[in-house]
């Protein structure tokens, strides 16, 4: 019996000619990931060595990334109190994958990874970020963990009790229709198979249309794939991935890519038809409460928001940016934009997107997760409709609970800025 | 016996557990303040002291779905709590295996504010339903962490078996 794509990455991570789903592994780590929740990294880090007599040292500096995007700049002094001690165990460890808040190198964890070429195909890549899943978009293995978790890395540089998990696959065909994007896609996949549909298990994507995906696209399907409870989601790299990670990510030299057996099992195999995917919308207050965004169309809004780690990239921007150019954004909203990274920033700022954004009356924010887990830069009041390019619409998840929000792409959120009201971006052509 | 003090639905998450404001929080003797802070009875509750030690908390399927935030499982462990659910998401179940918090895994799970419950290594007694309900077992490797007290603990020993 052949192995499934995972079962390839965990194999080699442990050394074995062969693992299989629910063996129990050691995986060595080839990235470990963590954002300013380092600081409780760290706590427990230092933790672990205790009574040991042992020196606290990372196991390897340069397979850490420490990246600032929650809450930057700082909102609050204990925020900035924490970011200071992250600041100085980075330099006490040299770790050098570290991106503090800055115009030339800064942003969203999960962009950071990919445009810098931290991530390659066929690694094990673990995050203490629920998100982590993203980067399986480049052919990883890549998952979330805790804080102890992630201290116990730190300490061993594997991850201790790792179930390999169960694929199942994911076959997309068809050419997408204009203004449906790879976010409707995953909206709609998590609305077929509920918020725990996935749990414990892989969501491999492939296909026609996801081999005819950019890399930006994939990057938000696996990005979500965590929201039906995915342990990660993946796109077997190919042709494409090799093209980003030579052309945008700045790596060098060969790429090896790895391939499932052919007669490797599956959990299960699920079937879409891009064509025939309508802009998909998640209503308050779960994912999984996903419809067609024409069932929805009409309602008001009151902040609409373009960013985070599932939208936040170029070509997100760029969408919008068309979208709004010589419109202005409706009086009755507060458009809020935030490119996914300082380079994407820079980027923008370029192409003209940002200035037309601005033009229409949006608000260009500064690379960062803004307002997406509720902290800070765009609070909503009470009663207040958020309409979002984020990943999560828990109640409260914006920082109100008496507030609601909506999830979609950016193409029905630059559609729906112009209106005021929630819009199916195909009707605008 | 252990008093149910909370029952919940299905798909509570963490943002629900730990709002996300909240997490600038980190250590586990102060995170318990903020747990379940958008529900504002229960949380008072919490915070002025008034539930007994291993209280339970019934959940339906996948809770602790969402962010990977460990303050949700922090938060409960401060207060002794057992949750018992009909399943978790994963992040959670491991964070709360991580930390030492006593989750049970009870598919069929019945129960309602106030019953009263007996739990043994394989079931749930309900004394109210006089109904038992059977537990499932954490795979062995995680009871491993379980038995060391938790995963610091368990790195600990590993570090001085000098086994990488």
């Amino acid at each position: 019996m052949g192995m499934t794509y995972v079962e390839k990455i965990l194999a080699r991570a442990t050394g074995q000619s062969k693992v299989k789903v629910g063996d129990v592994v050691e995986p060595r780590v080839d990235l470990a990931m963590s954002h300013e929740n380092g600081a409780l990294v760290l706590n427990q880090f230092l933790e672990i060595y205790q009574g040991t007599g042992l020196e606290a040292k990372v196991w390897d500096a340069d397979k850490i990334a420490i990246i600032f995007d929650h809450r930057i700049p700082a909102e609050s002094a204990k925020t900035a109190t924490n970011q200071k001690k992250v600041r100085e165990f980075v330099a006490q460890q040299g770790i050098r994958k570290f991106h503090d808040i800055r115009g030339d190198e800064g942003g969203i964890c999960h962009q950071i990874l990919p445009e810098n070429g931290y991530v390659l195909p066929g690694k094990v890549v673990v995050g203490t970020d629920s998100h982590t899943t993203s980067h399986g978009a480049l052919g990883a293995f890549s998952f979330g963990i805790g804080a102890t978790e992630m201290a116990s890395v730190w300490a061993l540089g594997c991850v201790l009790n790792v179930e390999v998990p169960a694929t199942i696959r994911v076959s997309v065909k068809g050419s997408f229709q204009s203004c449906v994007q790879a976010k409707d896609l995953i909206l709609y996949l998590i609305g077929r198979i509920s918020a725990q549909g996935a749990n414990f298990k892989v969501l491999e994507f492939g296909g026609p249309a996801i081999e005819k995906m950019s890399t930006s696209g994939r990057l938000t399907v696996c990005n979500m794939a965590v929201e039906a409870g995915a342990t990660s989601g993946i796109v077997p790299a190919d042709a494409e991935t090799i093209r980003y990670l030579h052309e945008e990510a700045g790596v060098k030299g060969d790429i090896e890519i790895i391939r499932a057996d052919a007669d490797a099992i599956y959990d299960q195999g699920i079937e879409i038809d891009a064509s025939q995917l309508a802009p998909q919308i998640a209503c308050p207050h779960t994912v999984d409460n996903v419809r067609s965004v024409a069932e929805v169309a009409g309602k008001e809004v009151n902040q609409i928001v373009i960013g985070s780690c599932t939208n936040g990239r170029l070509d997100d921007i760029k969408v919008a940016a068309l979208m709004l150019a010589g419109k202005k954004v409706a009086r009755n909203v507060r458009m809020l934009v935030f490119p996914a990274s300082a380079r994407i920033y820079r980027q923008a700022l370029k192409e003209g997107y940002l200035s037309t954004l601005m033009e229409a009356g949006a608000v260009v924010m500064n690379s960062g997760c803004g307002p997406c887990l509720g902290v800070h830069q765009g609070a909503l009041a009470d009663g207040d409709v958020a309409l979002a390019t984020t990943n999560r619409n828990f109640k409260g998840r914006m920082g109100n609970p008496a507030a609601e929000v909506y999830l979609c792409s950016p193409a029905t959120a630059a559609a729906s800025a112009v209106t005021g009201v929630i819009t199916d971006p195909r009707k605008g052509e | 016996m252990s008093k149910v003090v909370l029952k919940l639905a299905d798909d509570v998450s963490t943002d629900i557990i730990y709002p996300g404001r909240y997490m600038a929080t980190v250590l586990p003797t102060e995170t318990p303040q903020y747990a379940f802070a958008d529900m504002g009875d229960f949380n008072a509750r919490i915070r002025s002291r008034q539930i007994l030690p291993h209280s339970v908390i019934v959940a339906g399927r996948n809770f602790g779905c969402g962010s990977s935030r460990e303050q949700a499982a922090s938060c409960l462990k401060g207060p002794d709590f057992t949750i018992i659910a009909r399943d978790f998401a994963r992040i959670f179940l491991q964070n709360s295996i991580n930390l030492g918090l006593n989750t049970v895994i009870c598919p069929e799970i019945e129960a309602e504010e106030g019953d009263e419950l007996t739990i043994s290594a394989t079931q749930v007694i309900n004394h109210n339903s006089e109904k038992s309900f059977t537990i499932v077992a954490l795979p062995k490797a995680r009871q491993s962490i379980i038995d060391a007290g938790g995963l610091i603990p368990y790195t600990r020993q590993r570090l001085m078996q000098g086994k990488k």
